[in-house]
């Protein structure tokens, strides 16, 4: 293949960043070994890639985090060598993280001028020019925040348009925006699309990284596709379909991206009757029977999360009760639920389900510590072998067990959670966002994954933001709007439509 | 000593797997090894490395250290640095502080003169010392587990709170009249060896928290609690039980530090053992523990103790001055929590630059998962 980008006819405008052959490598790991990007002004440019393709590294070399090894690298077409962060923040590069990190008791305006703070005629601080300012920015992005707000407690979203209106205050040529979708909802979506299409309009050049092929095609103009480190090519967005790009990303065809097997639906495995915790979430009735994927949908912050978290004993509740196979389960007790036969795939895999320092074998195990005692002592050749057989068996790909799970891609990190809770042979299993930031080839993987465990009688339940993979996957969905279940939908029933409906408003589509 | 990297090499594997697939990064260079390489070349090798250096030194250049005498007298000096080191271990691997430990110690040497004096039996004397300071540990672990509190804050207070009970129960006297019997016992000798009969009751409890820490169930928690709390609760840890028996734990084995001071000086104070959290912690950061949990091991704390123990003795045989035993001790702490950092960085610049030189014939595989 040409690792020139294969750009389109015309007279396009200037490049305003260009990587060409970019390499970095860690020891023996190659991370990038052949990056390359150009990115001209007045565009929206999509990167994508699996998880472990090198996108982050390359970001990582425009912000100035990394220095590559190999490769040239022009910002307005005079070469750069980033040394620090802060050599291309002054080149006009302005990096927009899926978590932006503001300093959370300063008030919005001052995170946005931290470090530069503009002075007053006295030399000192001057707030109101500050605030000033800060109020023309948001004015010019349209979106109202409070410039003399405390940054703590704003949602994702304003924090990322605060970091947005840093790089504008900034004069970026260039922004860089790292999946900052991944934890917003629907409305905050459309809001940040509308910055970045101001932005673009105002002759910025954007990169933009995301998983989701509706995003990328509703919002880019051009596409840059990577796989194992390496430059694939680039696509004008209106003259390519997602096919293709998926099958450059994985290398190969994904055959059905939901491959949904028809399992046998047995007796009900888990019941939930009247749960009800006060602010968080009322009323919940639901069963979970044996071979179904039972889907909970709904916006972020529905309060389906929390429903899981209290079925599984992490938080408690008020009212309701909580029955698997017909026996009542103890509140706020996730041993008793683990040893009843109940795994939890929690959301946040970094801070929830994994022990991020430990090696992949204890964080396989970890699950598994007591049943792997004998006489109260851990049976070290067994835990090892258990890791073993579970890793090998979900294919997480990793030089060693002893390695800590860090070092893995978020894909295989994840694959790593559900190694952990299908070693406890579980009745029930809890997925929350089961595919949340992983790679379309695993993402595939989890699927396939999850269809075989209903295939073989365990009980799903299943947290998903993804529209399409609720409808792909569920053989129930279960729409939760503002702590209340709003629909309860069969597989034929489930359609978008009637998804996003119940998930925004009314309760009259109850069925 | 042998040389086990003669089979086991540790850095042809980073060139042998140049075919690598990008799911792995490198951060993990040490944790990289396996078998015997690992273990050798461990922290916790290195620190007995260390240790046996330390000793072998002090017996080349100081004349009357290589003496059953020494043996005797160092390990008597280290018992109760070792033995509180122990639950301390356990304490910060799951983020937690413990600093009311000499204060427990002092207050249970305190109660034993009071009771001893009103004419207690000397076998419920120790029964209840004992059982003072598992009640002060129930009351440091409610404080922490239970409410939540941050346990810096709270074992600053009730070191303040149980060093003053003592003073309030003994006063300003000094109780020595211990059973000669008893207090003969804690300083005798295992025959000719020098070794203090006392060390079997240490190497014991020892062994227990060894165990407990890297063979069971609850040790393996406990780690997991050290980095991430809520990735614990979502394995069925139970969180703040397991906090509030290590806390117990504490005050059990200090009060057993206690007692050991009471009998070993014949001398029952309100300020015996004051001070003493200092050198533990210190002893158990040496040792290899971090401070913001989730790392260490026993064998390294116990090599950490037993080294400040041997520095300080040899020093003071070689009649340094104790201003200068406190000016080492803190710079060997401070060069433990260094050493490693530089460690890292010089390799990780050996490694850029061979990286730089060995570019171009780095070939990484397309290697997908199916």
């Amino acid at each position: 293949m040409s690792p020139e980008p294969t750009t389109d006819v015309g007279t396009p405008p200037p490049t305003v960043l260009a990587l060409r052959h970019a390499a970095k490598t860690f020891g023996p790991v190659v991370a990038l070994a052949d990056g390359t990007i150009e990115l001209r002004a007045g565009e929206i440019h999509a990167l994508v890639g699996e998880n472990g393709a090198g996108k982050s590294t390359l970001v990582k070399i425009l912000a100035g985090l990394y220095h590559p090894d190999a490769g040239e690298f022009t910002v307005d077409g005079q070469p750069v060598a980033f040394r620090t962060v802060a050599d291309s923040k002054a080149a006009g590069i302005s990096v927009i993280y899926q978590e932006p990190t503001l300093f959370p008791d300063l008030t919005v305006a001052e995170n946005i001028f931290i470090g530069r703070q503009p002075k007053g005629r006295s030399g000192l601080i001057s707030r109101a020019r500050m605030r000033t300012e800060a109020r023309s920015l948001f004015e010019r992005l349209g979106v109202p925040i409070d410039p003399d707000r405390i940054a703590e407690g704003l949602s994702i979203a304003d924090q990322q348009i605060i970091e947005i209106a840093k790089a504008i205050s900034l004069d970026a040529k260039v922004v860089v925006m790292d999946e900052p979708t991944a934890a917003l909802s629907g409305v905050e979506v459309d809001r940040l699309f509308a910055v970045a299409r101001g932005l673009r309009d105002g002759g910025a050049g954007i990169l933009f990284i995301s998983h989701r092929f509706d995003e990328i095609f509703a919002l880019t103009d051009r596409i840059t596709v990577m796989r194992d480190g390496r430059y694939i090519g680039t696509h004008d967005t209106a003259a390519v379909t997602t096919p293709v790009i998926v099958r450059e990303m994985v290398g190969r065809d994904i055959a059905q991206l939901f491959p949904k097997v028809e399992a046998e639906i047995g007796d009900a495995v888990l019941t939930v009757e009247g749960l009800s915790s006060a602010g968080v979430f009322s009323d919940i009735d639901f069963e979970v029977r044996s071979g179904e994927i039972v889907a909970l949908a709904g916006l972020v912050g529905a309060g389906r999360t929390e429903v899981a978290r209290a079925v599984f004993g992490i938080d408690g509740y008020d009212r309701g009760s909580v029955e698997l196979l017909g026996r009542p389960l103890r509140p706020r007790d996730p041993q008793a639920a683990i040893d009843a036969g109940i795994g939890f795939v929690p959301e946040d895999r970094r801070k929830q389900g994994l022990v991020m320092d430990l090696s992949v074998a204890r964080n396989a195990t970890l699950t598994l510590r007591n049943s792997l005692a004998r006489f109260g002592l851990i049976n070290g050749a067994r835990e090892r072998a258990v890791a073993a057989e579970w890793t090998k068996r979900l294919q997480v790909k990793t030089g060693s067990q002893e390695y800590t799970v860090a070092t893995l891609s978020g894909g295989n990190q994840q694959k790593v959670v559900l190694a952990k809770w299908l070693a406890t042979e579980p009745k029930l299993l809890i997925v929350d966002e089961p595919t949340r930031g992983i790679d379309v080839g695993t993402k595939a993987e989890v699927h396939r994954l999850l269809s075989d465990l209903a295939g073989r009688g365990i009980a799903i339940l299943m947290i998903s933001s993804e529209l399409p993979e609720v409808l792909g996957m569920a053989d129930r969905v279960l729409v939760m709007h503002e702590g209340r279940i709003t629909a309860q939908l069969d597989r034929a029933d489930a359609t978008p439509e009637a998804v996003m409906h119940a998930a925004t408003a009314s309760r009259e589509h109850s069925a | 000593m042998s040389d086990p990297r003669s089979t086991e090499t540790v850095e042809p594997t980073a060139t042998s797997t140049v075919s690598a697939d990008t799911t792995k990064t490198l951060r993990d260079e040490p944790r990289g090894r396996t078998g015997w390489a690992r273990i050798l070349l461990g922290r916790d090798a290195i620190m007995i490395y260390l240790l046996i250096a330390t000793i072998i030194i002090a017996m080349i250049s100081i004349p009357r250290f290589a003496s059953p005498v020494t043996v005797g007298f160092l390990l008597l000096d280290v018992i109760p640095v070792l033995l509180i080191a122990m639950p301390m271990t356990l304490i910060i691997i799951t983020g937690e502080i413990d600093l009311s430990v000499a204060s427990i110690a002092g207050l249970t040497s305190a109660l034993m003169g009071v009771l001893w004096q009103a004419g207690w039996d000397i076998g419920i004397v120790l029964v209840l010392g004992l059982v003072i300071g598992v009640l002060a540990g129930m009351f440091n672990g409610f404080l922490v587990a239970v409410f939540g509190l941050p346990s810096l804050a709270v074992t600053i207070g009730t070191l303040a709170l149980f060093r003053g009970l003592a003073l309030v129960v003994i006063g300003d006297n000094a109780v020595a009249n211990f059973p000669p019997e008893l207090t003969g016992f804690f300083t005798s000798k295992i025959g000719a060896t020098g070794i203090p009969t006392v060390m079997i009751g240490v190497v014991l409890i020892v062994a227990v928290f060894g165990v407990i820490l890297h063979f069971t169930p609850f040790g393996r928690g406990l780690y997991a609690l050290g980095f991430s709390t809520e990735a614990a609760r979502f394995v069925g840890i139970h969180v703040a039980r397991s906090k509030f028996w290590l806390y117990v734990a504490s005050g059990g084995v200090s009060a057993l530090a206690g007692i050991f001071w009471t009998l070993r000086y014949s001398s029952a104070r309100s300020d015996n053992a004051s001070g003493l959290e200092l050198a533990v912690i210190a002893a158990v950061l040496l040792g290899g523990v971090s401070i913001f949990g989730g790392k260490g091991s026993i064998p390294g704390v116990v090599a950490g103790v037993l080294l400040i123990g041997t520095i300080n003795y040899a020093l003071r045989l070689g009649r340094v001055s104790d201003v200068v035993l406190i000016i080492v001790t803190g710079t060997l702490l401070i060069a433990s929590v260094v050493a490693p950092s530089i460690f890292d960085a010089v390799k990780r610049r050996r490694h850029d630059r061979r990286v730089r030189r060995e570019l171009p014939q780095a070939q990484p595989s397309g290697s997908v998962s199916a």
